[in-house]
């Protein structure tokens, strides 16, 4: 592909702010409780953006219109599951976990169930869930400078990372926080405007040159198209095609005309395939054929039906375990702050996820060729050229580019800030700034090595995995240690144990195993129905078999969580823990600590 | 603790106490030098039952039988609220993949161009969602305003 120096002066300009942002942020950033908890000054609004911008990564920002253009309307789950993790969150975890005073997930299972060994096994978990979390943000941006710039993957992937590790070490959360807040704003705009002007001009094409996407037939190329693919794909057709190919196809080198009937053929990496105008598109196996049963929901049997409920079970309830968002609630002053917070949140998520279902259906009329090579989470990237091949059309895309940029670092940014801050708080040296810059160094290192080594997965896979092992981990933790006194640290670590296993075994066998059908297969691809109730019933029945180790000041804790703000039972973690060390004092805002 | 009636908690953003008297303005210079301006604290105008409600709070940090009871209380209002709510959100959007696997005609209504699987799924949910997180906040902080008065009286 070639150079689009559009898209490439977005992203140029989209670093730049970034980055001056984060300078600008951290001129006031010295002590530990900067870094980690940003002072606990940001206001109930900005917190919200913040949460927002650090939110919507790559898999929402790409993912959802990719998923929207390869399986429909059944894809829409994503962003719903995507928002609605926050009601749960709002209505189950967000004021109590703010007024237990924990101010990372570990520190919450320490506090509430008194043992340190848990706390060390929840900091392993958050290490998984970042790493695995930080990895297609990173792909996501190779994708991005790739596909503008036609520069190798792994560019785009150190300059993400090089900027996310400047922004960190300058300021930490504090800067981030306002990084953050900023780039909610930039997605928004930069998915809204061009979905609007878009929506727009396909609207003012009289109908008659207007494609069709709910007829029964698959969708077809509107000119002549060229397309390369760049890995090995099986592909599938509908109805017989007749295209030139120049390259391997099913094993056998082939130059000129070809004749597709029927069933799949396996077409090898850097294959070119040549189609006319008005021809049928072949695409990649598990995408949806025909646009009738591609705008139908529910239309793929019980095993479709198993992966919605499914999927609405990891999304649901994984948005509660993500530690990154979990660790800004901290910022928020009380619990009531946190609850208008993530009321805010909801509104925000909700509004932005109403456009990239405009660029999955419009793609599905003008850049069906991704189709072709499964790269669909391209599609918000290519739209706007492919429909307007003007000005405007290079200019929404640049605007696209800067914002799909601006969804892999604040996502990667938060990520580092959590995993590092969990590192440098949980292990013995306990809590300098020094160490904090050495685990963020540590915590980018990590998933750039793994984004360089692996790039197959799509982008709303990996991001639908991690949501699935957050819902079998830190959900039941959350939800069972704030609303049931009878918890026990063993319950607690067994259920973690077991719940996040299987998980993560099933994302394993997904990506490197033999290929799967049937049933096997849907369950391995999205387990959440199976293992967060298991994760559940473990935690409870193990809790009820250890009864004699319900820790004995869980009244106490249970106030704390849930007596109002106004009775003043908050007491800050980390005031005790890192209490005389340059945290400034805040008077009035919290009760001093208190020797015990 | 020092649980006197001078350090029961304000703890509210700044703005929302009121300000001080003419003192205020004298204390600030006095203390410019060093720190940055202190929040004073101002005692609010009912100061009737305040003795009790220190009394309640202590008894609730100490876990007496009433105290136990009050907070059980709070917390079974609060996890009822969220349940049902959660249960609200089940029974209209997340009945939807049923609905749309039993009725497959469902799926194919239209208004005007659109389906009206796609307004379903790709708009409505988002609206649907705050309003219920708007209920629930009004329902939870309402549980709480309760337990306040509880304990201050």
């Amino acid at each position: 592909m070639q150079l689009n120096p559009w898209a490439l002066s977005g992203i140029v300009v989209m670093a730049v702010v970034t980055f001056a942002v984060g300078v600008y942020g951290s001129r006031s950033a010295h002590t530990t409780s900067d870094f980690l908890v940003a002072r606990r000054l940001v206001n109930a609004e900005r917190n919200a953006a913040a949460i927002s911008g650090e939110y919507l990564s790559a898999a929402s920002f790409l993912g959802v219109a990719g998923l929207v253009l390869r399986d429909g309307v059944d894809g829409l789950w994503y962003p719903i599951g995507f928002a609605g993790g926050y009601l749960l969150l709002l209505m189950f975890v967000a004021a109590p976990l703010r007024r237990s005073g924990a101010y990372t997930l570990p520190d919450f299972s320490e506090a509430r169930l008194g043992s340190v060994g848990l706390r060390k096994l929840t900091a392993l978990v958050v290490l998984v869930i970042g790493s695995l979390y930080v990895v297609p943000q990173f792909q996501g941006a190779g994708l991005t400078l790739s596909t503008v710039t036609g520069l190798p993957n792994e560019v785009g992937v150190a300059l993400v990372a090089l900027v996310v590790l400047v922004n960190v070490f300058g300021g930490g959360l504090r800067a981030v926080t306002l990084v953050q807040a900023m780039q909610y704003w930039v997605k928004l705009f930069a998915i809204s405007l061009p979905a609007f002007l878009l929506f727009t001009a396909f609207l003012s094409t009289p109908s008659a040159d207007r494609g069709e996407l709910v007829a029964d037939m698959p969708p077809r190329f509107e000119r002549d198209t060229t397309v390369t693919v760049e890995t090995d794909v099986v592909l599938t057709v509908a109805r017989p095609v007749l295209l030139r190919a120049e390259g391997t196809v099913n094993g056998a080198p082939v130059s000129g005309a070809v004749y597709w009937a029927g069933d799949r053929h396996t077409v090898a990496a850097g294959t070119e395939l040549r189609f006319t105008a008005g021809s049928d598109v072949p695409v990649v196996e598990g995408a949806v054929a025909d646009n009738s049963s591609w705008a139908q929901p529910q239309d793929r049997g019980p095993q479709g039906l198993f992966h919605t409920y499914s999927l609405i079970f990891a999304t649901f309830l994984g948005t509660m375990g993500l530690p990154h968002v979990l660790m800004r609630f901290y910022t928020n002053p009380t619990g009531h702050a946190a609850r208008r917070t993530t009321l805010f949140v909801l509104a925000m998520l909700g509004l932005f996820y109403l456009f990239p279902t405009v660029f999955g259906a419009l793609s599905r009329l003008y850049v069906p060729e991704l189709l072709v090579t499964g790269d669909t989470d391209a599609a918000v990237l290519l739209l706007p050229t492919a429909m307007l091949d003007n000005w405007l059309g290079k200019l929404l895309g640049a605007i696209t580019a800067a914002g799909a940029f601006a969804a892999f670092l604040s996502t990667s940014a938060g990520l580092v800030v959590c995993v590092a801050g969990v590192l440098s708080t949980d292990l013995p040296s306990g809590g300098q700034v020094r160490d904090f810059r050495l685990w963020t160094l540590v915590a980018t290192a990590i998933p750039l090595a793994v984004a360089m080594g692996f790039s197959s997965l799509s982008l709303s896979q990996t991001v639908g995995l991690v949501f699935a092992v957050a819902a079998s981990t830190f959900c039941p933790l959350l939800l069972l240690g704030i609303w049931w006194r009878g918890l026990t640290a063993w319950g607690a670590g067994c259920g973690i144990v077991l719940g996040g296993g299987l998980s993560v075994l099933a994302a394993v066998l997904t990506e490197w195993g033999p290929p799967m059908d049937g049933w096997l297969g849907v369950l391995l691809v999205q387990p959440a129905l199976v293992t967060v109730p298991l994760a559940f019933a473990t935690m409870i029945t193990v809790s009820r078999l250890t009864k004699d180790r319900v820790p004995l000041d869980v009244a106490r804790i249970m106030l704390r969580m849930h007596a109002p703000d106004r009775l003043g039972f908050i007491r800050d973690r980390d005031v005790e823990r890192f209490g005389g060390q340059g945290g400034q004092r805040r008077p009035g805002r919290h009760r001093a600590p208190e020797p015990d | 603790m020092s649980a006197t009636g001078e350090d029961l908690p304000s703890a509210g953003p700044a703005g929302r106490v009121p300000a001080g008297g003419p003192s205020r303005a004298s204390r600030r210079t006095r203390r410019d030098r060093t720190t940055p301006p202190r929040r004073v604290r101002v005692v609010l105008a009912d100061r009737r039952g305040k003795r009790r409600a220190v009394r309640t709070i202590v008894e609730l940090e100490e876990q007496t039988s009433v105290g136990e009871a009050l907070v059980r209380s709070l917390v079974r209002a609060q996890l009822r609220t969220a349940l049902l709510l959660t249960l609200t959100t089940l029974g209209t959007i997340g009945i939807l993949p049923l609905l749309f696997f039993w009725l497959p005609e469902l799926g194919a209504w239209t208004v005007g161009d659109v389906k009206i699987s796609w307004i379903l799924l790709g708009a409505a949910p988002f609206p649907a969602m705050l309003v219920v997180g708007l209920v629930y906040q009004w329902r939870a902080e309402r549980h709480e305003r309760d337990f306040i008065d509880m304990v201050e009286n």
